[in-house]
Formats: structure tokens, sequence, C-alpha cells
């Protein structure tokens, strides 16, 4: 699949968005966080920077992002118009609990309720992001069991590692950081056996796609028109086996290794680091996805 | 509305016979030609002269080869949307643009209200969904929704531009809803068959796989034995003018 | 949210005409669909007779044709050098004044000076008739390199051929066999055909070295060696023979099988066929035990053994010769296996085939006719195998013989014109070979040519030499180089025009051909010799060149004036009944076009040119006594010009209307054609449609309509008697005898039973280091040179490879698009590699016309037509050098077809990069516009 920026930028900011706005709101009303409202609204602040920055960039791609507001319609069967709805609902509690925090002093009574209806909002914006990809059966590196729950782990490893770097500015305890370490750890191991599992296929090939595989091996003789197409150029981006291999290691150097390492002692950078490491690891899952469009144009998938 | 509607009982499509699809393009381009004016005009064509002419196509015909040496064969095969009875392509579209007609089963995009996001286009398997990057909408084969229903063609016309114009007869159109339907039985004799089933998208459209070659009842191959007194068998043949 | 509001019955258009195709020359029916004065739909007329309905790919594409940003606006007049593309824009009136001006000194002076040659146009029976008025001998039209000889090797043996003018028999055949098809000029009747023969479950058997279209649609594929398909077929031929599974009865009554061949060695009568005291051909009478006139009703004639006639002379049944030549060894199919790279199982296999369905299988249709012998026949006996083949026979040097023998196999089938085999499309059968012969000798400035230039030669005395042995015309057409090239030799005018031999032209008057490109053989040198100048006047060896096109072609620039054509919508068009007519098994039919849409730019119709040429000429036919315009337009002319009384262009509605095929001319004719959607078709009774050689009611009533001179039986010649006339002329008989360079070759190739023997270019000793043949094929969605300009075509192929066999690659170490180098004797062409299965192992191809030259056609410089596309005809020569280096036109040398497909190479890898070779980007002319590069077409709503 061609690794459109405005996308990868936008699920990795948001995820790491919605992750700080979930531990932003699970945690702080617990006291866990500290507890200045200063915190609260710099943290909530670019908590929704960081969504807004994506939603924005996802809309860059449109090809009439003046109706995208149609996109909220059809929640019903679509995981896009939920994730739709879904943010936009996130927006009410996730602005009105800073302020509330900033008013009362203190994340509790009604900020408390809202602390937590964010963190909901946002787990359940995630879950709409990862199965936009988890349920498009042509792409089997997409259509995954692990795919939902990595945008869902992702999003709070990295939302953590970004909370924890900004509460570090407060002398916040390093629990956070510390539990976000376990995170990144378990984020790893779901990416490694994601790695693992799509590598092995099932592979489809022409005859496949074309129902003939009884006539022997398939192979295309002539597409069908000389230049490529759209479809072509929107699912037939092509990455070198070596290629991946290396930007996999790189991956997960700069998303998890480094992070790991840093988190306890310097969040902020790890924190960078961290969503560096995810537009890597993003960028991938696009371009080592293959759709069953390709087949017909004689590749494997 | 992208909610499925409860199959109805028509569902229009077709059926293609790659026994005798002579892989012409003939379909192809006739479709372009009548749906370049048609429902869902124009099918823009990008640079049209220069280097790299590429434009918006409801079908294309594709050339594969199978098997290996004396015994492989050439197959064409024309690709254009399935009309599904499980489109996710319908599903995964977040403004209704994209949708199944409940009274035919016609998967069509509404260009009014189509955003261009794109991901009815990730969503099809079949890759028949085609993006008009002029208009920023998502186009596809129509069925000939604007041809099938026409009043002002004469009945016999009111069939697929594809259907009408294969020089092959190798494209046929009606309700494979109905288990009498001529394409039906074709389908049933023919042993037609969907793409990709275990995908669950259940498409329409069927495809009619090449006949086994029909080898003649092979009469006992003649030994080459010599000739003998080859003239002489006809030396005193009877034979008049 | 609710679905959208549809319309479902849009109004499609608010207009709608008929007329005929014309994006290839398969000729079918359209219907095309006007809106708001633009195109907004064609489609295949469903009642007309070639196409009943459909439209192939090209035809569907019309639309982009006739909007092409490649279309000419004007006449234009060269100002720079030629070749370097600079035009002025000129008054149609200055052009016509030029032409008139040219011209009218080559009449005045020598009208053989003036070349008129024509290519893909349909209106031969016009054009030709204008250069017999003009009275040069020097016409001819592209047949002389696209297929002559199949249109030979038929016509003097049935009486009619493959090409366009018969078909099989799809309704009712069981066994086809297709030798050499990719496209042909019946595109889509071939189409529907073969789906109607799959459908019954006939079987289909594809003889071609490579298996796309029709050969992948076959249930069996035989990548036979390029060249060799003669011996295949000599070999089933000895197969049937030595099985003795031949039909007697149909030799002895509808062929020259029993005719009495003259056995006299070194005699001036050796080898002719005797006859009696009024010529006619001889055959020994069993009941009697005496020679007598061969076609006589119930005579018992001998087929075997050897006869003395009254006079004393020897005499053997042509059949006895045929028996003892194809039963020898060397026609056995081991001995023919490994050249033909056939299985000599699969040979033995296929004939008994054949064999069976021939006659274990035939079908008897309950029909009663009558013969030409008065015998009535209370069935139509049917041998259902039908056989087809075009250029991969035709485009070798032994093209002529090689069709030969597949028209010998039908006959000893009785698989012709008979159910379920190959039948004649009206209106042939013609008398064997059709009576003109071709007309030269008597051209004299300012007067007509005593007859039509192109004929059909019967022996030496109907050569066009003059009496010192020169050749009359400029292609060296009808010489002992090629005396039965009955199209002419096109591929040879401009390199004879150049080299001022036989002597020097004035004016190359061309018609829609791209003869500096994808027409000529080797087109690099093709620009040079348009170009070259002669030292001594320093003018150009070729003074003048007049081209009409109607698009920017690689030819245009390299013309001195461009007459510019219209687009085949905007104007009237005669598919002729003296030309090549859309008529069928079926009956006689013909067509035209009318006019759809009025130009847009400064062109007109060719037609109305060449007629407004003719009366600025004065020439007889087109000016009254008075001066004035005979004909004011080219409907005139259709609709009331009389080849011969009573025959006319059109066929359908002579006289008072109700005439057919002879008649007084009608006025409102074309009124009539227009009214029955652009064409006219007769029924044949179904007692006809079958044995029209010898069919006695057929025949009468063809002759009826002037289809054929007199109703005699049309007797199916094995034996070809006149190339026996040319043989004994090289053995030193006769007043025309041809000079010592040609003798030994005469004798060889002019036998008159078929026989095989290699390519010339297979004929060499250094074979080894050319292992590869190379040839091309027609795409079904390209028409040569056309279909690039298209803006929807040329998505389908842009470019185009060069595809060889998988295993043939990997043992020279080659991969799928690999950049390699086609080399032959004559020059190198870079291109891309793409790997298949179904190709012969030792065969290349590639789709012929794609490649373009750069600016060509208004495409961008950069476009890949001229950057990755490529031609095969730069490594093709139109000469070719015998072992004692004598120079020979590369061509068949019994008919001068030009031999595309001899072409022998090696293949080498080659650095990527762009295809050569590579030439400079033509200069878009004055006033053509840049192409837009977003097409939004949209005759609804339109820009
Ligand atoms: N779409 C389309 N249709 C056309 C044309 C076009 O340009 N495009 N051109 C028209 C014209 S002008 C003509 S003349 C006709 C030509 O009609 P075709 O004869 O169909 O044209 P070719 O492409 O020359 O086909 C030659 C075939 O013979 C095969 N072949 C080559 N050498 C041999 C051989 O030695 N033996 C055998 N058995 N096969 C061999 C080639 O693989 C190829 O399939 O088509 C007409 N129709
Ligand atoms: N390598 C290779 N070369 C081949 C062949 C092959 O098989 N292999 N085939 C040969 C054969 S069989 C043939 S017939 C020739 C065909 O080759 P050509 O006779 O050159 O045919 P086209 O390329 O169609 O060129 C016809 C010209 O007519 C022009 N034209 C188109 N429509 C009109 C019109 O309405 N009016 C006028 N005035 N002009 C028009 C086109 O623009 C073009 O310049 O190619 C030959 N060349
Ligand atoms: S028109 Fe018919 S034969 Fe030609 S490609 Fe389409 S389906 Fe095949
Ligand atoms: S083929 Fe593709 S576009 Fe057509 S209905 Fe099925 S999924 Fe949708
Ligand atoms: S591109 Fe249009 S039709 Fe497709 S999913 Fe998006 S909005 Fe729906
Ligand atoms: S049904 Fe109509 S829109 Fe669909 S492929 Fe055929 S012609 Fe094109
Ligand atoms: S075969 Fe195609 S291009 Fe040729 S005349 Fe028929 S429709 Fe037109
Ligand atoms: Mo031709």
């Amino acid at each position: 699949m061609h690794p459109a920026l405005s996308v990868i930028l936008f699920t990795t900011a948001s995820g790491a968005g919605y992750g700080m706005l979930f531990w932003l709101g699970l945690l702080a009303p617990l006291g866990l966080l500290p507890m200045e409202a200063s915190f609260g609204l710099t943290a909530s602040v670019l908590g929704l920077a960081l969504i807004t920055f994506g939603l924005l960039s996802s809309t860059a791609h449109l090809g009439h992002p003046e109706r995208a507001w149609r996109a909220i319609t059809q929640w019903r069967t679509s995981w896009l118009s939920r994730e739709g709805v879904a943010s936009l609902i996130t927006y009410i509690p996730a602005v009105l609990f800073p302020l509330l925090w900033l008013m009362d002093g203190a994340p509790d009574g009604v900020a408390e309720l809202l602390g937590f209806l964010t963190a909901a909002m946002a787990v359940v914006t995630v879950i709409c992001t990862g199965m936009i990809y988890a349920s498009l059966k042509p792409i089997r590196q997409w259509y995954h069991p692990l795919v939902m729950p990595f945008y869902l782990l992702a999003s709070v490893f990295s939302g953590g590692a970004c909370l924890a770097g900004v509460a570090m500015f407060w002398h916040a305890s390093p629990m956070l950081a510390y539990a976000t370490v376990v995170l990144a750890a378990i984020t790893l191991v779901a990416k490694l056996a994601y790695w693992r599992s799509i590598d092995r296929g099932p592979v489809r090939g022409p005859g496949d796609a074309i129902g003939l595989t009884e006539l022997g091996t398939v192979r295309m003789l002539d597409p069908p028109n000389t230049e490529d197409n759209y479809l072509m150029r929107e699912m037939g981006y092509r990455i070198a086996r070596k290629h991946a291999a290396r930007l996999r290691v790189i991956a997960v150097a700069l998303a998890f290794v480094v992070p790991i390492v840093l988190l306890p002692f310097i969040p902020p950078v790890a924190a960078v680091v961290a969503l560096v490491g995810l537009l890597v690891e993003r960028w991938l899952f696009f371009a080592e996805a293959t759709h069953t469009v390709t087949l017909y144009y004689g590749r494997t998938a | 509305m992208t909610a499925i509607p409860s199959p109805g009982a028509k569902k229009l499509g077709l059926v293609i016979d790659l026994d005798t699809c002579v892989g012409c393009h003939a379909c192809a381009v006739n479709c372009k030609e009548w749906n370049t004016s048609g429902h869902s005009a124009p099918l823009p064509d990008f640079d049209a002269y220069q280097a790299k002419p590429q434009g918006v196509w409801f079908n294309r015909v594709h050339s594969y080869e199978a098997g290996e040496g004396r015994d492989s064969r050439t197959v064409y095969f024309p690709r254009s949307c399935l009309h599904c009875e499980e489109p996710a392509c319908v599903t995964v579209c977040p403004t209704g643009a994209s949708y199944k007609r409940a009274e035919d089963g016609i998967v069509l995009v509404n260009a009014d209200t189509c955003i261009g996001c794109k991901l009815c286009s990730w969503a099809c398997p079949y890759g028949a969904r085609e993006f008009d990057e002029d208009a920023g909408v998502m186009k596809k084969c129509t069925l000939c929704i604007d041809r099938i229903y026409n009043t002002n063609l004469p009945e016999q016309d009111r069939v697929p531009a594809c259907v009408s114009t294969c020089p092959a007869q190798a494209r046929h159109f009606g309700d494979l809803g109905d288990p009498d339907s001529a394409v039906s039985r074709l389908v049933a004799e023919r042993g037609g068959y969907g793409l990709m089933p275990e995908l669950g998208y259940k498409p329409v459209n069927r495809y009619l796989p090449p006949r086994a070659r029909a080898h003649h009842a092979t009469p006992v191959e003649t030994p080459a034995e010599p000739i003998t007194n080859s003239f002489l068998r006809w030396i005193d043949r009877a034979l008049s003018r | 949210m609710t679905e959208e509001v549809i319309n479902l019955s849009p109004t499609v258009a608010d207009e709608v005409k008929y007329t005929t195709c014309y994006m290839c020359a398969c000729r079918c029916g359209i219907k095309v669909h006007l809106k708001d004065g633009r195109l907004r739909y064609i489609e295949g007329n469903r009642n007309h007779p070639v196409n009943k309905g459909v439209l192939c790919g090209k035809g569907s594409a019309g639309i982009m044709q006739h909007y092409s940003p490649a279309r000419l606006q004007k006449p234009l007049l060269r100002v720079g050098e030629r070749g370097a593309g600079e035009f002025k824009e000129i008054e149609w009136e200055e052009a016509l004044g030029l032409a008139t001006e040219w011209l009218g000194n080559v009449r005045a002076t020598d009208p053989k000076r003036l070349a008129f040659f024509t290519g893909r146009d349909q209106s031969q029976s016009f054009t030709g008739w204008w250069a017999k008025q003009f009275g040069t001998p020097n016409f001819a039209a592209h047949g002389g390199f696209c297929s002559v000889n199949m249109a030979a090797a038929g016509l003097y043996s049935i009486g009619g051929s493959f090409w366009e003018f018969g078909e099989p028999d799809w309704d009712n055949t069981k066994y086809l066999l297709m030798f050499g098809v990719a496209e042909d000029h019946d595109s889509n009747p071939i189409k529907t055909g073969l789906a109607k023969i799959k459908a019954r479950g006939a079987k289909s058997v594809s003889i071609n070295p490579v298996q796309t279209g029709y050969a992948a649609l076959s249930d069996e594929f035989l990548a036979i060696r390029p060249g060799t398909d003669g011996l295949f077929v000599l070999a089933l031929v000895h197969e049937l023979l030595r099985t003795d599974q031949i039909d007697l009865d149909f030799l002895v009554r509808y062929t020259n099988a029993t005719a009495l061949v003259i056995n006299n060695p070194g005699g001036a009568d050796d080898a002719l066929i005797a006859r009696d005291a009024d010529g006619k051909p001889l055959a020994w009478d069993r009941a009697t035990n005496a020679p007598m006139d061969a076609t006589t009703p119930g005579m018992q004639p001998a087929i075997v053994g050897e006869y003395t006639l009254g006079d004393g002379r020897k005499a053997r049944p042509v059949f006895h010769l045929l028996a003892e030549r194809y039963l020898d060894g060397k026609y056995a199919p081991d001995a023919v296996a490994e050249r033909c790279d056939i299985p000599s199982s699969t040979i033995r296999r296929v004939a008994a085939e054949i064999a069976d369905v021939a006659f274990n299988q035939a079908i008897e249709l309950d029909q009663p006719w009558t013969d030409t012998s008065g015998r009535s026949h209370a069935k139509m006996i049917g041998r259902p195998v039908a056989l087809h083949a075009m250029r991969g026979i035709s485009a070798h040097s032994n093209g002529f013989q090689t069709c030969r023998a597949l028209h010998l196999l039908q006959m000893l089938l009785g698989a012709v014109d008979t159910p379920g085999a190959w039948r004649y499309k009206s209106p042939y059968p013609k008398p064997i070979p059709p009576a003109a012969a071709p007309v030269g000798k008597g051209y004299k400035p300012n007067s007509i040519l005593p007859g039509m230039a192109l004929g059909f030669p019967q022996g030496p005395q109907d050569l066009l030499l003059e009496d010192d042995g020169t050749p009359i015309r400029i292609d060296k057409a009808f010489t002992w180089d090629a005396p039965m090239s009955v199209h002419g030799m096109m591929h040879m005018v401009i390199a004879n025009a150049w080299a001022g031999d036989p002597y020097k032209i004035d004016t190359l008057f061309m018609y829609m051909s791209n003869m500096a490109w994808n027409s000529s053989m080797n087109p690099g040198d093709s620009m040079r010799m348009l170009t070259d100048k002669d030292p001594a006047s320093g003018g150009y060896r070729i003074p003048h060149v007049i081209y009409s096109d109607a698009f920017f072609s690689e030819t245009v620039p390299y013309a001195d004036l461009i007459l510019p054509d219209t687009t085949y919508l905007e104007r009237w068009d005669c598919i002729s009944m003296l030309d090549r007519p859309i008529g069928g098994a079926h009956g006689p039919a013909d067509a035209i076009r009318q006019p759809v849409l009025k130009p847009d730019r400064d062109v007109r119709p060719f037609q109305d040119v060449l007629l407004d040429l003719g009366v600025r000429l004065k020439l007889p036919g087109f000016v009254k006594d008075d001066g004035s315009a005979l004909y004011h337009s080219y409907p005139d002319y259709i609709a009331n010009h009389e080849r011969s009384p009573g025959i006319g262009p059109l066929g359908g509605w002579r006289g008072n209307g109700t005439a057919m095929g002879k008649g007084p001319a009608n006025p409102d004719q074309l009124a009539r054609y227009v009214e029955n959607q652009c064409f006219w078709q007769h029924h044949l009774p179904p007692e006809q449609l079958y044995f029209k050689h010898s069919n006695a009611a057929y025949l009468r009533d063809a002759h009826a309509m002037g289809l054929v001179p007199n109703t005699n039986q049309i007797v199916l010649q094995l034996y070809c008697e006149p190339l026996q006339r040319f043989r004994l002329a090289a053995e030193g008989h006769g007043a025309v005898q041809p000079p010592e360079t040609h003798r030994s070759r005469i004798r060889t190739y002019f036998d008159p039973l078929p026989f095989w023997y290699p390519p010339s270019a297979d004929d060499v000793p250094e074979l080894a280091a050319w292992p590869l043949h190379a040839v091309t094929q027609r795409p079904s969605i390209m028409y040569h040179s056309w279909g690039s300009q298209n803006a929807w075509l040329r998505q389908i192929y842009d470019r185009n490879h060069l595809y060889m066999n998988r295993r043939t690659a990997a043992a020279m170490g080659l991969t799928d698009d690999d950049t390699v180098w086609v080399i032959s004797r004559t020059g190198r062409v870079k291109c891309q590699l793409r790997l298949m299965e179904g190709v012969n192992p030792d065969t290349v191809w590639t789709w012929n016309a794609i490649g373009k030259r750069s600016g060509a056609w208004n495409l961008s410089a950069d476009a890949p037509e001229s950057r990755d596309g490529f031609l095969l005809n730069h490594v093709i020569s139109e000469f070719r050098t015998d072992d004692d280096g004598a120079q020979w036109s590369n061509s068949d040398p019994i008919t001068g077809q030009a031999a595309w497909y001899d072409l022998r190479v090696r293949v080498e890898k080659a650095d990527a990069g762009a295809t050569e070779p590579q030439f400079s980007p033509l200069k878009r002319p004055p006033g053509m516009k840049p192409p837009a590069d977003l097409l939004r077409f949209n005759a609804r709503e339109h820009a």
C-alpha cells in the first residue's frame, strides 16, 4: 500500500495524543500525576494538539475536504465514520476536563468523571482507527488479529511516554515512566509477533485471483494498460525485502529499545525518539502491506 | 446508505466466458466510450498525449499465461465491478456515497456526496474502484444503469455497452438471482465461478472457465507403413464426370 | 441519507446516423449517436451483414480518432528542406493549382513519370481508374507488400482466396485449420465465428508460432517454425494420398485433376495442358479409350497412367503428377517434422483427424442443386474441414507456393465452397485467373492508358516490358523479377525512383500510406532517399512528392505538398463492387460512408480532390466536351459513373431502383443506401449457397448481376498452367524470355504444382549466425500507425516489447525486461524483452507499428511510443543479396509480395535505455495546436 505521509502522520500523532489523554484522564483523578492545574492544562493542550494536527492532516488526502462532515454519518457500518464520531465526542470531555481542573484546582468531582470519560473515549477512538485497517480483507497484513491491539498498545505506549515527558517538568514520580517501559516491551513483543506472522503468509498468486489455479502456474503476460493507473499507484507500492528488514531494525531501535533505556532518565527525549520510531513503523505498516488487486497485475499478495 | 439492503431477489450482473474471450479490449473501450458521457461522466484521461497516458476505465482486460511449454495456454481476463452481495466497498464508506441498490443489487457511487477518502478502493479486493483524481471522487462500473433501463433505447439495446459490443459473445448480462434466467443456466451448465470466494464478498458476476481443449475423437493414428502399389489403386477407379 | 436520484432514461442522442466504420479495413456497419453536434457514442449496427451489431476496440475508440489533435488542418506547402518539416499553410486553390501544374507537365510529356500509389484506402477502383485516365502505368495500392501471395495463389487456383475474399463456413464447419492469422481484415467476423464453432464444440487448430488472440482460443496450437507451413501442409497431403482419403469425385468434376499434361521434356509444349482444336483441355476417357474435352459431362476420365494423344504426344493426368510428387518420401511426416518443429506423430494425427471429419462426418444438406454439367444433385455434400490463412503464409518469400499448397489440400478434400468448408465471399468466384491482363504498354502523352494497370498475366506475353526488355513500371511489377505481381510492388517504388532504375520519375503521389515509417522496409533508408538530392541538378532525386493524409504521420514531413483529408466520419466513401465490397458467402453486398459531421477544419475528402484534379487536368471521363466537370462531387460520381454499361461503383438499387448489380445509373441511389443504413445486400437462394464454382443457377444469376463474365464452370486449378508458361520461357522457348540472370530462378520457382522451398533468408550458408526468426503481429486494438494518436487506445499499448520463449531466453542468460539488441544482416534495433511460454522457441516477435517517430502524431516528444517503442522494420531490408552477389527485391519471386517475415536475427544483451534507432523529433506543422494533457470528454455537458 502506498505510504501516504498524511495518513502516517495522522495515525502516529493522534495515536500519541489519545494515549496522553487516556493516561491523563485515568491517572490524574486517581492522584497519580502532578496535581498542578498548569500540568493538566499543558498535557491536555499537547494531547489535543497532537490529535487535532493528526485529524487535519488526514483530511488533507481527501478529494473533497469541504465535504468531510459527511464522514460522520455512517457510524452504523463504517469504522472510519465511527472514528470520526468518536474523535469528535472525545473533544467534549477532553476540553472540559482540564478547564474544570483549572477552575477548582484539582481533578476531582465532576472533573474526575470527565477524566475517566476522556480516557474511555480515547480508547474507543483508537480502537476505531485500528479497526479501519484490521477490517480490510484484501490486505492480509492488515486483516490480522494483532493490528487493532497493536494500534491500541502503540497509542498508550507513545502517549504514556509523552505524558511522562511532560510530567517530568512537574517532578512527577517516575511511576508512569516505568509503566511505559513495561508497555514498550509489550508493544514490541506484539510487533515482533506481527511481523513473524505476516512473513509466513499465506500468500496468493495471480492464479488464485482469476480462479484458474488448476490450469497450472499463472503468470501475467500483459497488463491491461501500459502505464500504472490509480490502482497500482495506490495499492501497488512495493518495498524490497532487504530495505524493509533494515527499516524494521531502525523502527525497533527508535520506537522501543532507545525509549526503554531513556524513559527512566529523560522521558521527554525518549518520547520524541519513540514518536520518530513509530513513524518509521507506521510507514512500514503501509509499505509492507500487499493488496489483492496487485495479484491481477502478476504479483503475489 | 452504506448499510447493505436486505438482499433483494434481483441480482443483476455479468457472466464472462473465458473460453471465448480473445482479449480484444472491445468491451473495455466501448465501456469507456459509453460511460465517458454516461451516468458517471466523464472518465478522465491524464497525460493523454504525453509520457504517461492513463485514465479512468471501468473495465480492464488482462492477459495471462497458464502452464508450461507446449501445453501452456494464453488466457484473457476482463476485470470490472462484480457487484458483490457483501461489498465492503459499501460498508466502509463513511459518507454513504458508496451504496448498493436494493432493487437490483447494483453498486454505485454518489459523486455528489463522495469525499474521496479512497477507503472503498482499499476495501475492494478486485480493483474495481477507479478514482477520478481530477474530480476528487470515486467512480466505478455502473452496470450501465443508464442503458439497461433506458426507455430511449430499443429494447434489445438495453444491456451494458460491454455486452452488446463483444465480438466473441463472451459477455452475458442478466439476473443471477433468478435461477431460471439465461445467465444462471449458463453458469450452471459451464461451472461458472465467482472470484476469491474465500474473502466473503459474494461477487454476483460469474466467470466461465476455459473449456477442456476439444480433443477430437482421435481415430487410431494411421501407421507410417511404406506406400505399396499406390498407383494401381487408382488405375481403374471408375469415375464419372 | 437516501440514495441518489438517478435518471435511468437519459436521452442518448438528438440524432443517430448510420455509416461504415473505418478504424480498420473490416468495414463494419456503425450507428453514430450525436449530442449537441458532438459524437456521443458509436455502436455496431445490428442489421449490418459484416459485424451484426458488434464493434471492436478500435471502432469503439472512433470518438478519439475523430477528435485527434493530430488531424491536419489545412493544405501545407513545404518551405524548408524536405524532411525538416517546415511548411506554410496555403489555400486549396493554390494547392490544387500547384498539383495541376506538376501533374499537367508530366501528363503532357511522359505520363509514366507520375507514380501514384495508395495504401489503406478503400477506393482503389476509383484511384485506379483515375490513374488509367491520367495515362500512367505506375499505379498500385498496398497489396504488393500486404498479402498479394494470398490473392494471387487463390485467384490462380480456386478463383477466390483467403484474405477478404473468402470465409470458413462458421455455422457448419467441424474442423478449422488457421494458418498464420492474428487479426486479418475480418476482425469481427472471425472473432464471432470462432465463438460460434467453440459453442458447437467443433475443433479448431491454430498453426502459428505465437499463441495469442485467435491462437489462444484454438483447441490445438501448433507452434510451427516460420516459413515451413508448405512442408507441413504437403506432409498432410502425403498422408491423405498415402491412406487414399481424398474426394476423387470432387476432383474429377470440379478441378483439372483429369487434364492431360504433355510429357515432352525439352519441348516447347512440355508440361503444358493438352488441348483440343478450340483450346479446351483434354482428359483421357476410359470408356472410349480416347482423349476428349475434359469437361464433357459423364465421361469416365483416367486419373493415372500415361496416354498417347492423337498426334503421338505422350501425356499424363494432373492427378498422376500430383500423386507421384506428394507420395514421395521427402514429404513424409518424419522427413519434415524437425524442420517444421512439429512432431511427426502430430502431423499424422492431424491428417487422420482431417480425413475422419471430411469423409466420416460429411455434411449432407437436403438441398437439391444442379451443376454446370447439367447433373442435378439431391443433396449438397460437404466436407466440413475449413481452412483459413493470412500473412503468416503470405509474408514469406515462399508464400505463393505455400498458399497454393493450402488450396491443393482443400481441393483434395473436396472442401472448396462446400458445406462446412471454406466458402467464397461474393463477388467471388471469378474465372481462373481473372480475364484482364495488366496494361502498361501503349502509354502516351496526354492520353489514357488502354486498360487498368493491374491485371493477371497468363504468361510471358503479358509482362510489362519495353521491347528492349526494360521494365515499364517504376516498381518493376510484371517483370522477370516478379512476373505475377498482380498487386504491384509498392514497397519498391521509393527505392527504384531514387535510383532512377528503371527510369527517373517526376512526381510521387501517395495516398493514405505511411511510407516514411511503418509501411516501408528499412524506413531510415526511405527517409534518406526521399530527401536525397541529385548532385548534377542539385534538385531532389524524386523531384515532387504529393501526399494525402488526414493526420500528422511520419510521412507528412517528407512531402512537398500535403492535401489534408477528412476523417471517416466527415465524408462519402464507397466500398465498391469494383473493388473489395462487403459481400459474404450469403450473397453480394456493398456499402457506403456518409458524412455524419462537418469538418471543422479546412480539409477536403481526397476523392473529391482527385475528381477536382481530374477536371483541372481535363482527363477524359472527368469532363464534358465543354471542359466542365462531369461529376460535381464524389457522391455524384458514385451514383452516376458507369465503368462499363450498367456496371457502376455500387450494385444496389440501380436503374429505377429495382435492378441489382447491373443496370442503368440511378441518381438517387445514395438516398436509398442511406435509407438502408448505408449498405446493400442480396441473399442468394439456398440452391446457390454452395458449389458456386460449378453451380449452374448461381453462375447464371451472378452473370446477370455482372459478377462473372460468362456462365461457364470455374474449373479449380490443381495444376497452374500459367506458371509453366513462364518456366518454358526460362527454358528458352517463346518470344519473351528472361535474361540469363533470371532463368534458373524462374525455372525453380515457377512450378505448376505447389512445392516447398526455404524462405530466402533461411537459404544462406552462415545461418547459424542468425538463429532466430523475427515476426510481427497485428494488435487487435491498433490499426497500423493510426492507433497511437488515439487517447484511449494508446493507454492499452504505448510501447512494444520483443517477446521471446522463456527457455530460449534462459539458455541465452536473458531475463524479463532486459534491454536487448535485435541484429539482422542489415541493421539492429534496441528494445526491451518480455518472456512467454506460447511462442516457438526459435522465434521472437513484437506488435506491429506501435513504435513511433518522436513528435509524430502530435504526441509529446517523450511519448513512450518513440522512447520505449520500436519498429522491427528498421532491420528488414527491401533488398537481399544472393550467394553470387546479385541483388533481389526481398519478396516472393513469383508475386513480388514483400517477405516481411523471412527475417532472421540474433539477440544480444544491451545497456538499458531508450530504444534505438531514434530520429530527430518532428516539428508540429503550422496550424496544429499542442495537445491537451487532461481529457474530460463528455458529450453531455461539454466544455
Ligand atoms: N487490429 C488490426 N487489424 C488489422 C490490421 C491492423 O493493423 N490491426 N491490419 C490489417 C492488414 S493491412 C492486414 S494485411 C491484415 C493482416 O492480417 P494477419 O495476417 O492476421 O496479420 P499479421 O499480424 O501479419 O498475422 C500474421 C500471423 O502469422 C503468424 N506467423 C508469422 N510467420 C508465420 C509462419 O511462417 N507460419 C504461420 N503459420 N504463422 C506465421 C504471426 O505470428 C501472426 O500471428 O490485418 C488487417 N487487420
Ligand atoms: N514490420 C512490419 N511492417 C509492416 C507490416 C508487418 O506485418 N510488419 N504490415 C505491412 C502491411 S500488410 C501493410 S497493409 C502496411 C500498412 O501500413 P500503412 O499502409 O502505412 O498503414 P497505416 O500505418 O495505417 O498508414 C496509413 C496512413 O494513412 C493515414 N490515414 C488514416 N486515415 C486516413 C484517411 O481517412 N485519409 C487519408 N488520406 N489518410 C488517412 C494515416 O494517418 C497513415 O499515415 O504495413 C506494412 N508494414
Ligand atoms: S470484448 Fe469480449 S472478447 Fe473482447 S476482451 Fe472483452 S470479453 Fe473478451
Ligand atoms: S467488486 Fe469491488 S467495487 Fe464492486 S462491489 Fe465488489 S467490492 Fe465493491
Ligand atoms: S471515496 Fe467516496 S465512496 Fe469511497 S469510501 Fe470514500 S466517500 Fe465513500
Ligand atoms: S457494465 Fe457498463 S460500466 Fe460496467 S464494465 Fe460493462 S460497460 Fe462498463
Ligand atoms: S473491425 Fe473494428 S475497426 Fe475494423 S471496421 Fe470493424 S469495428 Fe471498425
Ligand atoms: Mo496489409
